[in-house]
Formats: C-alpha cells, structure tokens, sequence
C-alpha cells in the first residue's frame, strides 16, 4: 500500500536494522545468552530500554503539536500519566488478594477502610476495559480541554502556561487520597498482567517488544500524518495562522485532531511504561516532568521525527549514566542542554547532523 | 540579701511552730476521712478559706505527703511532720501510718482548687495560665473564691476567663433564675468556650427550665454573630496575607513578563536567591554583630534585592537577550536556568532547608479577637508588599529609567530613534524584576521554609497571577493577586487547602478561554504574536 511512500529506501533500511535490534538482537542477549558471557543483558538493562522507548513515544507525540502545529504543550506528563492510570488500575486488580491485607482489594483502599470499590473503579478489573480507558481518558481530556482552548484562540506562551497549570491541578488532586488513585503512593507492587506473573524475563522481554512495536506504529502514523495533506495545512497554521484561516481553513479541528492524537499516544506510552517500570504516582505529572519532554524533543531537533526519538534517547542515556554516577551533577547538565539546546542548536542534534552533511556548517 | 533568706526562714520556721496555723478540724478531717463527695467539699472549702495553711496542706494533698493514724491527720515530711489542722510540729512521727487515698477526681478538685489559688498570685502570668487551666473546671463550691478573685483582678483578658468559669458554674446551679442571669451574662463573653457552654444549654436534656432556655437560645444567637465577624475578620486577614505575597512574588514577573514579554520562568529561582541572600546577612550578623541580630533585616532588604538583581542582569546579557521574540525558546532557555541556579544553591548551601530567623520585632502578633491572632510577621508583609508596590508605581511612572522602559516597550523603534538605549534598558528593566523577585524571597524567608525548592512552588502562582492580570501593567497585577489570594483563602474555608488550589487553577484555565488577554488587558488591537 502506501507505506513505501512514506519513506525512501535508505529510511526503511534504517527503519528495519532499528526493527532487528529491539526484535531479534535484544531478546537474543538477554534470553539465550547466559547471564556469565559479558554479552548478556541484564533485566536492569531490557527494562532501562523499554522505559526509554515509552520516552520515545511521548517525545514523539510532542514533536506532532509542537514541531509541526507549533502548540508547546507543557502538560504532556499529564496525559502519560492518566494513560498509566488507566492501566494501572487493571494491574492493582490483577494483585486479587495477594497484597499485604489478603483481601480482594488494593492494599490503600484497605488502609483507608473503604468497603467498596469507587465509581472511578468500574469494571476495571476487565483488560479489554482499562485499555479502551487508557486511550480514552487522555483523549476526552485533550479534547475537551483543546476545543475550549482553541476555540478562544489561545495560543503560544500563554497555552503552555495554562496546560502547566492544568498539569498541576490535577497533580494536586491526584495527591488527596479522596480522589481513589493511592494518593502519594499512587499504585505499585504489580504482581500480574492476564494472569502471567509480571516479573519473569518473558514477560519483561514480551512488555519490551510491544513497546517497540508501538514506537514503530508511532512513528509511522506520525509520518503518515504529517505527510499528508492534512499535515501541510498544520504546518502552514504553525507558520502563519491566520493567513490559513484567511484561506478559508478552519484551523481549530485541525489542531484539535492532532493534539487529541497527541495526548492518546502519550497515554498509550503511560499504559506500556507503568508494568515495566512498577511504579504510577503522582509525581508523574508535575510540571517538571512535563517541561523535560519538551527539552528531549528540542535536543532531538523539533520538527523532525527522528530528532524526538534520537533526542529522548540521549538525554535519558545521559540521565541514567549521570544519575548513578554523578548524581549532584545531572541538573547542571540538564539545565545546560535547555541553555545551550536553545541558543546554539535550534534544530536540534538531527539539525546539525543535516547541516554538517551538506556541507554547510554556517 | 542574706537578710531577706533569714526572714523567709523564720516565716517558715514560724509556720511549722504552729504560730498561724489553724485549719477547721471537722474540715481537715472530711478531706482525710471523708467519702468521693464529701473530699470533694473539704478540698473547696479549703480553698476558699484561701488560708496559706489551707494552701499548703492541698499542696501536700497532690504531692501525696498527707498521710493519717488514728484519727490524727499529717503531713509529712522525711522523719518530721506537723499535725494538719493544728499546725503543731510532730516529733517523733508514731509508727503506725496509713496514706491518704487521692482518687482521680479528687484530685481533679485539688488541682483546680490550687489553679484557683493561683489566681491571687502577683504575677499577671501566674494568673492567666491558672485562669486558663481552671476554664473547664465548674464545681461549684469554688465560687466564692473566684468572685473574690474576680473582685480583684484588673487584667481585661483574666476577667473574661473569670467571667466566663463563674457563669459556667453558675449554669450548674439549682436555682432557675441564678441560671438565666449566668445564660445571659454569657451572651456578652467573647470566650471560645462560650458557644459550647450555650449550646448545651439550648438542650432540653440538660436545662429543665424553658425561660432559661430561650435566653440561652437569644445569647447564642449573640455569640455565634460575634465569632463570624472574627471568623470573617480572620479571613479576610489571611486573605490580605496571601495576596501581599502573591503579589510580591508576581510584581517582578509583571514587569518582566507583563512589560518585557520576557517569559522568565526562573523567576522563582530569583526569589530564591532572595530569600538566601537574607539567610546569608542574618549568618553574618549572627556570628559577627549577635547584639544588633534585629537589625539584620533592614540590611538584608537591599541586599536581597541587589543580589537577585544581579544574577537577574546577568542571565539577561548571557541568555535572555539572545532570545527576544522567541517566547517559547525563551520559556526553555529560562527553565533550564532555573534548574542550574537550584542546583547551584545545594552544591553552596547544601540541599536541606535552612533556617531564617525572625528578628524580635516581628514575633508575635496581635490578638484582634479572642483565637484570632494576626501575626506581626505577616502585618510586616502585607505593609511591605504595599510599600514595595507604591515604589515600583512611582519608578515607573514618575522616573527617567520608568519613562525608558514604558517607551521602549510600547514602541521599541520608536524609542530606539529617540536616541533610548533600548538594549541597556532591557537589562535594567531585567534586573528591576529581578530584585523584586529578591524582595519576595526575602519576605518570604520571614514566614515560611528557606530552601532549594522554595521557588518552585511560586513559580505557577506568580504566573497566574500575571496571566490572570492581563499584560502590560501593574495594576491588573496588583487586582490579580488580591483576588486569587483572597478566592483561595475563601475557598479553603469550605473545602481545604488543596481543592481551593485545584478550584482557582481551573477557574484560571476556565477564565483564559473567556478573556485570553487577562482582566485587564490594554484597549486596542491584538497583534499576533
């Protein structure tokens, strides 16, 4: 059909050696090579990837409002956390009674005496349930969030600092323990998915792949996107906004689509990032974490697929490397690639690899 | 010196021979002898007799030092001991001896009955926590003895506390109209407890009596209007105080921001900086000049402001300047600053809290109302936010640099051909904000946590408050933030802290959609950004 017109030749190779690292090359190293050879990679590393690859995804879905509909959003956090939520909530049911208390119910509603579940909780024992809720909750949010926006008009600075603000509301109320999301501790100690136990390599390695394949399918339905016809007319409202609606474009259900596009792959990524990290809490949407998305895709280069995906990758390899080895240090490196991203490489790494290919270092 | 030791020996001397010691028998020997009830009495007969004798002996009474043989009452004390109601020395003590039981209630009633002698004590202190200890007590055969004590006492806020125990005893009086004097005379207390008192008295279970009732029912009506009006006037108080500091803490931002366009979002860093440029001068004082510590604020305020203004001026030639009419690179450039500047500041100063002390003058406070105090510390705020405000008023409107920037920042061409050194201007513009936000940090210092985080949580207020303001001039600022302060307080009185905080985000997020240019947005076109 008409995904070889996405991308040229060189592209899909490139596409297909990416495929094979996180298909073949990595289940390989980790599952059949024996934990002694020193080409085996450990759990810690196979989890490390596929947090880094749910990165990727969200870095990804950033890069489609901000790269191309020149909406910065500041409160993607937001949506990767309702995401995981969502499916948290399917992992606490999955514990059944084998939490601390021994009863047929998360250990925090336990703690907090409540005898039954919160109307938020409906159903959510079903898979098939939580995962329509994971990309339906981030969406509605967006959506009805984004049409009121929109529809007035706001837009720039002031749209970042209202998504931010949004951010922060709901963290504030993610942390009382009334709102029946594990208040502070949010939820953790996820013991099964379907029935199979969580921890096993398998089932590490299957959350692996799948989030490799997500990243793929996201990639290509970005490009897709942004290809189209309906992707130059983004890019035109991102350019001169209203020289498109002089045009006769009405520019809100353009923006609308694709920044409700946006926030549901962000909570697809917040679903998959959740089991194999362990852990959902509040902290997830606190307006820091939500800028940091921003600093990945601008070290990437905005306006570029790759660059969110190559930017999400260095700056959390740096972050793990610098966490664990230099830890009082990492902030003055993260702050110096906001700094220095901003002043001296505005396209990003991708950018600059482009740049010095043709030739032209300015 | 050495006279004066000699005369409270001899007093105590004199006291042991017996000299102006006499107790009434019968009564020494029901607190001895005597049943729960009866104990009870004797302690408040004791009492009222307010004789030192009488005193020391319900002293002994709760150190457990009274014991009794035969029908003989002591105390005692070591090997020696003197007879209870005689006073007369007993030497030696006879062999067979038995403790005098204190049960829990009894001992309740000798507790209150030595608050109550307290109550005569010269020192204003003494009485009042003795006033306040007895509030809860109201057994009645005490009363004599604080009617005395309220004959005496001159001290406004003792009285009320006298005033409110008798008529609480009172109220368990048998005598109807003793009761309604004592319902209406707590009408006019303005003790917290008053409202309790009143509304078990409106209870048909307790008070028999309907006339008393409907008094009763008229008084709390008094009472419960005079705590709203303190309740209202601590509201709107803590409003006030909260708005002082949203506004201090957005008024740099509303020139940066507001005037400038210039999205600094590590504005709250700057406050920061503030905040630890007052821990500094305060270390300072207090290692160098410990007998002129009060002092240390009126230095810090300077300092503070330069020391923000500077990094401020700094990070507007190194960075900011390079980004004009780049909002949203400017939005990043600044985020990362302000993450370097936190870490900075714990690489410096460590990543706990540390500790800002307040200078004499500004502990304590005012107490409007009875439970409603009005700390100096946040008077000193409030008074200081108004003071900062009127300056930057008149910087801007009345001085050569506000001419400047108000020119270069309606028409920056225009300003520039004038011959206004537009990009020196810039910076100074900067570096106001800055320091404004350094005079936030150093008031905030006074009040709360001086940390590497503080200015992380002002930073999403501050910029609501701007936002909600509407860009390009102060006094939308100055309405913004005593409005969110005083929504926020207001709000939190019905349904906590942290819903008012969700609750005035989402009014905020509502209200842009409405009016995307804030409250009070500058008349005439919009030019696309």
């Amino acid at each position: 059909m008409m995904l070889g017109r996405l991308y040229g030749a060189k592209a899909w190779g490139a596409f297909a050696a990416a495929a094979a690292v996180v298909f073949v090359v990595v289940p390989v190293l980790n599952l059949a090579v024996p934990a002694s050879s020193p080409l085996h990679l450990s759990a810690f590393g196979v989890t490390l990837g596929g947090k880094i690859m749910c990165y990727m995804i969200v870095a990804v879905a950033l890069d489609l409002v901000w790269g191309y509909a020149g909406i910065l959003s500041l409160g993607h956090g937001l949506f990767f956390a309702l995401g995981g939520y969502a499916f948290g909530m399917y992992l606490m049911r999955q514990i059944g009674a084998d939490g601390q208390y021994h009863v047929d119910m998360p250990d925090f509603m336990v703690f907090l005496d409540w005898k039954t579940f919160p109307w938020q909780w409906w159903n959510s024992q079903s898979f098939l349930w939580c995962a329509f809720l994971v990309v339906a909750v981030p969406g509605i949010v967006a959506f009805v969030f984004g049409y009121f926006a929109f529809r007035s008009r706001v837009k720039g600075v002031y749209f970042s600092i209202i998504t931010q603000a949004l951010t922060f509301a709901v963290m504030l109320l993610f942390f009382r323990n009334a709102t029946g999301f594990g208040g502070n501790n949010g939820f953790t100690d996820f013991k099964r998915i379907l029935g199979i136990p969580i921890a096993t390599r398998e089932m590490r390695m299957a959350l692996f792949a799948i989030t490799g394949g997500v990243l793929a399918a996201t990639l290509l339905l970005a490009r897709f996107v942004v290809a189209s016809r309906f992707g130059r007319v983004l890019a035109a409202i991102r350019d001169a906004e209203a020289r498109v609606m002089s045009c006769g474009y009405d520019t809100l259900w353009y923006k609308l689509f694709v920044w409700t596009l946006s926030a549901i792959l962000c909570g697809i990524a917040g679903a998959l990032y959740v089991p194999q990290v362990g852990i959902i809490n509040p902290s997830e949407m606190s307006p820091a974490n939500s800028i940091e998305i921003a600093i990945w895709v601008a070290v990437g280069g905005r306006g570029t697929l790759v660059g969110p995906i190559v930017g999400a990758g260095l700056v959390n390899a740096a972050k793990s490397v610098f966490t664990v080895a230099f830890p009082e240090y990492w902030l003055y490196v993260l702050g110096g690639l906001f700094i220095a991203v901003t002043l001296f490489l505005p396209e990003g790494v991708v950018g600059l690899a482009r740049r010095v290919r043709r030739g032209g270092v300015r | 010196m050495s006279r004066a030791f000699a005369r409270a020996f001899l007093a105590i001397a004199l006291a042991f021979a017996g000299g102006a010691w006499a107790l009434d028998a019968g009564t020494v020997h029901r607190v001895a002898f005597g049943d729960g009830d009866e104990k009870v009495a004797a302690v408040a007969e004791l009492a009222v007799s307010a004789d030192p004798a009488a005193k020391r002996l319900l002293q002994a009474l709760a150190d457990g030092t009274v014991q009794v043989s035969g029908d003989r009452v002591m105390i005692v004390d070591g090997d020696a001991g003197i007879d209870a109601a005689s006073g007369a020395r007993i030497d030696p003590l006879p062999e067979s001896r038995d403790d005098v039981i204190v049960n829990n209630r009894v001992r309740g009633a000798i507790d209150s009955a030595l608050a109550a002698l307290r109550l005569l004590d010269p020192s204003r202190e003494v009485r009042a926590r003795s006033a306040d200890a007895l509030a809860d007590a109201s057994d009645r055969g005490m009363r004599p003895l604080i009617a005395a004590a309220l004959a005496r006492e001159t001290d406004p806020g003792i009285r009320e506390t006298l005033e409110h125990i008798l008529a609480a005893m009172d109220l368990r009086s048998p005598d109807a109209s003793v009761r309604l004097q004592a319902v209406e005379r707590l009408g006019d207390s303005g003790h917290p407890r008053t409202k309790a008192l009143l509304l078990a008295e409106i209870d048909k279970g307790t008070e028999p009596d309907a006339a008393v009732r409907r008094a009763a029912a008229g008084s709390l009506k008094r009472v419960e209007a005079r705590l709203a009006r303190a309740d209202f006037a601590g509201l709107v108080f803590s409003g006030m105080s909260l708005a002082s500091i949203l506004l201090l803490a957005a008024l740099g931002l509303a020139i940066t921001y507001g005037l400038m366009g210039v999205i600094n979002m590590a504005h709250g860093e700057l406050i920061m900086i503030g905040a630890y440029a007052t821990y500094v001068v305060q270390s300072v004082f207090r290692s160098r000049w410990p007998a002129a510590f009060d002092w240390y604020l009126p230095v810090a305020v300077p300092f503070a402001f330069a020391a923000s203004a500077a990094v401020g001026m700094a990070l507007e030639r190194a960075v900011i300047r390079r980004l004009y009419g780049r909002p949203l690179e400017t939005l990043l450039a600044t985020w990362g600053i302000s993450l370097v500047l936190i870490q900075a500041v714990r690489t410096i100063f460590g990543p706990q809290n540390v500790q800002v002390e307040n200078p004499a003058f500004m502990s304590g406070g005012i107490e409007m109302f009875p439970g409603v105090v009005l700390p100096w510390s946040r008077i000193v705020i409030i008074g200081f936010a108004a003071a900062v405000l009127a300056a930057v008023g008149v910087l801007l409107a009345r001085t050569r640099l506000g001419l400047f920037v108000r020119g270069v920042t309606q028409n920056r061409a225009m300003a520039a051909c004038v011959g206004v050194r537009t990009a020196r201007i810039d910076t100074w513009a900067f570096g106001l904000g800055a320091g404004l936000a350094g005079l936030a940090g150093c008031a905030l210092s006074q009040i709360g946590n001086v940390g590497p985080d503080l200015g992380q949580s002002y930073i999403v207020d501050s910029f609501m408050v701007v936002v909600l303001g509407g860009v390009g001039q102060l006094a939308g600022t100055v309405y913004a933030a005593l409005g969110l302060g005083f929504a926020d307080k207001l709000i939190e009185s019905w349904s906590g802290a942290v819903l008012a905080k969700i609750a005035v985000l989402a009014f905020i997020i509502v209200f842009i959609q409405k009016r995307p240019q804030g409250l009070f947005a500058l008349k005439g076109r919009a030019v696309e950004a």
